[in-house]
């Protein structure tokens, strides 16, 4: 177990390095950071001035390398455009964000599970059809129609829910619910396939033969090997849910780090962008590392084969 | 001329249906590939003939007709049956136009991404060794990617134009076919009949075009199916957000956008892009997933 531990966690890092090499590459290749703090009308002359000033007229992989030293101790390096170190940026943007990913999971868990369990119970059933239209159609589904839908609904029809901001938990129900219910259709179709499977294996006969019946069958029983590879999943959509704030926050004008990364983009501020692409690789390898660990922990086959 | 009966064809062969019709069959009674390709074919249609169908100029502007509601409300005019934008242009006109959009987007960018992940997942899958490794890490790493987020920055730093939106979309987007076709290939690898042609002495190359990749082939269409929708719906999310295709141009998802500043005054303004997005990508998927029942039936759940 220490080993497998020990060989997960260095592919994580190897991969959050290659991602962070990756990303600095790409956005200081693609941009020119001088002649963006310098602004549209700057000429030629500022713009030189400002690029040795920063020290950008130094080799790209020197300063990614400085940068990762940065981040090492700490130090997420300066945003230009809010003129403020980028970690304090992060810091106090990511407390919303991290609750909006979580109840946006606990809506995909609330929705996903008990749906995929009725469409298995009954297989080809009005249930399962049921589902499956469901699944089909949050699929195509854009995240950020159904989150404007939302807002006409409870906006003029039913005001019953703030529709825009982040300062009660109000708020954050529709926009969890739009961030969530992404995730429904893959969860659900794995909770369905998963409990097909166990509900027609021999224990599950046995149980049945020995008087256990419907909900009993179900909890005691069935769902306890059904969600093992539901569990890793919703670790994985949970490091996916960071990603997906962008949209999110956007729509419902909530100052997460979704939307510093919007504003981030439009205002050409790399060392932000750059911090914030870094942070939501880093969430999803680690919320991987988490699924392979605790796949591995409650299922022996995987320790041990 | 006479006609000469093949004394090889047994009467069984005649009678027995041939792969090609079952497959046919298969298809035909299959009704989510069947409303799917509707969907699909018919809106391609609306973009190829675009110029005709479309009453009005997409682009033309109207100082005078700003904000119509549709026809069948208060104020409407059957001129513009789905009314009109802020600055007074046709909706419906470009509805059709956006079609268009959205399909040149989608095609290309599942191409891009197509190139990419069936090259690296059949080389992978094939030579297998330190190769399999590398292209296995690379997955690894592109998937961890906030790809959104990425194709955002990348697409305002590049200059947002339609060619550098189905590039960057296609790029972020290659891992399903990597996926499906190394396992793929590797289960090729070891069947007979690509053993025989390496004993003919095929090169490598070889193998890989003509006994290969015509196997892996209807799982590609099945995973490019699926992700004509995806790319669709990353194109209009990178719009919606103002990083994508940019003004005048009718893009479903920068139509959203434009509509959202009246939201609560013309929510069809909002709701008619969204419903041909939803439509599309509704299609696109139904169509994959028939696709994937058919081709193999075994395959389902």
């Amino acid at each position: 177990m220490f080993r497998y531990i020990l060989q997960r966690g260095a592919l994580a890092l190897a991969v959050a390095l290659v991602v962070s090499f990756a990303t600095f590459m790409l956005l200081n290749f693609a941009s020119d950071p001088a002649s963006a703090i310098a602004g549209e009308d700057a000429t030629q002359e500022v713009v030189e001035r400002i690029r040795q000033a920063y020290g950008f007229d130094r080799p790209v992989l020197v300063r990614y390398f400085e940068w990762l030293g940065g981040v090492a101790q700490g130090n997420f390096g300066e945003s230009y455009y809010w003129n403020k170190a980028v970690g304090q940026l992060v810091l106090e943007r990511a407390p919303v964000t991290i609750t909006l990913a979580l109840s946006a999971l606990f809506v995909t868990i609330v929705i996903a599970i008990p749906l995929g369990a009725m469409a298995a119970l009954n297989p080809n059933s009005w249930a399962d059809r049921f589902a499956l239209t469901f699944a089909v159609s949050a699929q195509a589904m854009p995240n950020f129609w159904l989150g404007l839908l939302l807002i006409i609904l409870f906006g003029v029809m039913v005001p019953i829910l703030p529709i825009s901001g982040d300062s009660t938990w109000q708020h954050f129900v529709l926009p969890a619910f739009v961030l969530g219910s992404s995730s429904v259709p893959a969860v659900m179709r794995l909770t369905r396939t998963g409990l097909i499977e166990v509900m027609e294996s021999d224990y599950i006969r046995t149980a049945r033969s020995k008087g256990y019946r419907g909900l009993s069958l179900l909890t005691r029983h069935a769902m306890r090997n059904a969600l093992l590879p539901v569990v890793s999943v919703l670790a994985v959509q949970l490091g996916q849910k960071f990603g997906g704030s962008v949209i999110t926050e956007s729509v419902f004008a909530i100052n997460g780090l979704g939307r510093l990364a919007l504003q981030s983009i439009l205002g050409s501020d790399i060392p932000t962008v750059q911090m914030l692409i870094f942070i939501f690789a880093i969430t999803f390898v680690l919320m991987n590392l988490l699924a392979d660990l605790l796949n591995a922990a409650l299922d022996p086959r995987i320790r041990i084969g | 001329m006479s006609v000469e009966t093949d004394p090889q064809l047994l009467p069984e062969d005649l009678l027995a249906p041939s792969p090609r019709s079952q497959l046919l069959h298969r298809a035909l009674s299959h009704k989510g590939l069947l409303i799917g390709g509707f969907i699909v074919g018919t809106l391609i249609l609306v973009a190829l003939f675009a110029p005709l169908l479309a009453p009005h100029d997409p682009y033309a502007q109207s100082l005078a007709k700003r904000l119509l509601p549709p026809a069948w409300e208060a104020g409407g005019s059957w001129d513009h049956i789905l009314g009109t934008d802020q600055v007074g242009r046709d909706y419906l006109s470009r509805l059709i136009y956006g079609t268009q959009v959205s399909l040149i987007i989608g095609f290309g960018a599942a191409s891009v991404g197509l190139v990419i992940g069936v090259t690296l997942g059949v080389c992978a899958g094939y030579f297998g060794g330190w190769i399999d490794t590398v292209v296995s890490f690379v997955l690894t790493a592109q998937l961890a990617l906030p790809g959104l987020l990425l194709a955002m920055a990348l697409v305002f730093i590049i200059g947002p134009s339609v060619w550098v939106v189905i590039g960057i979309i296609g790029v972020l987007h290659w891992t399903y076919y990597l996926v499906v076709t190394r396992s793929a290939t590797q289960r090729l690898k070891s069947q007979d009949f690509v053993a025989a042609a390496n004993a003919m002495g095929a090169s490598r190359w070889q193998v890989l075009r003509s006994e290969i990749l015509p196997n892996v082939s209807s799982q590609i269409i099945v995973i490019f199916t699926f992700e004509l929708g995806i790319a669709i719906l990353a194109e209009s999310s990178l719009s919606f957000l103002g990083v994508g295709i940019q003004p005048p141009i009718p893009s479903w998802g920068l139509m959203i956008a434009e509509g959202k500043q009246a939201l609560f005054f013309r929510p069809s303004l909002v709701l008619f892009p969204g419903l041909m997005l939803f439509l599309l990508v509704i299609g696109a998927n139904l169509l994959g997933d028939g696709l994937r029942d058919v081709t193999s039936p075994q395959g389902r759940n």
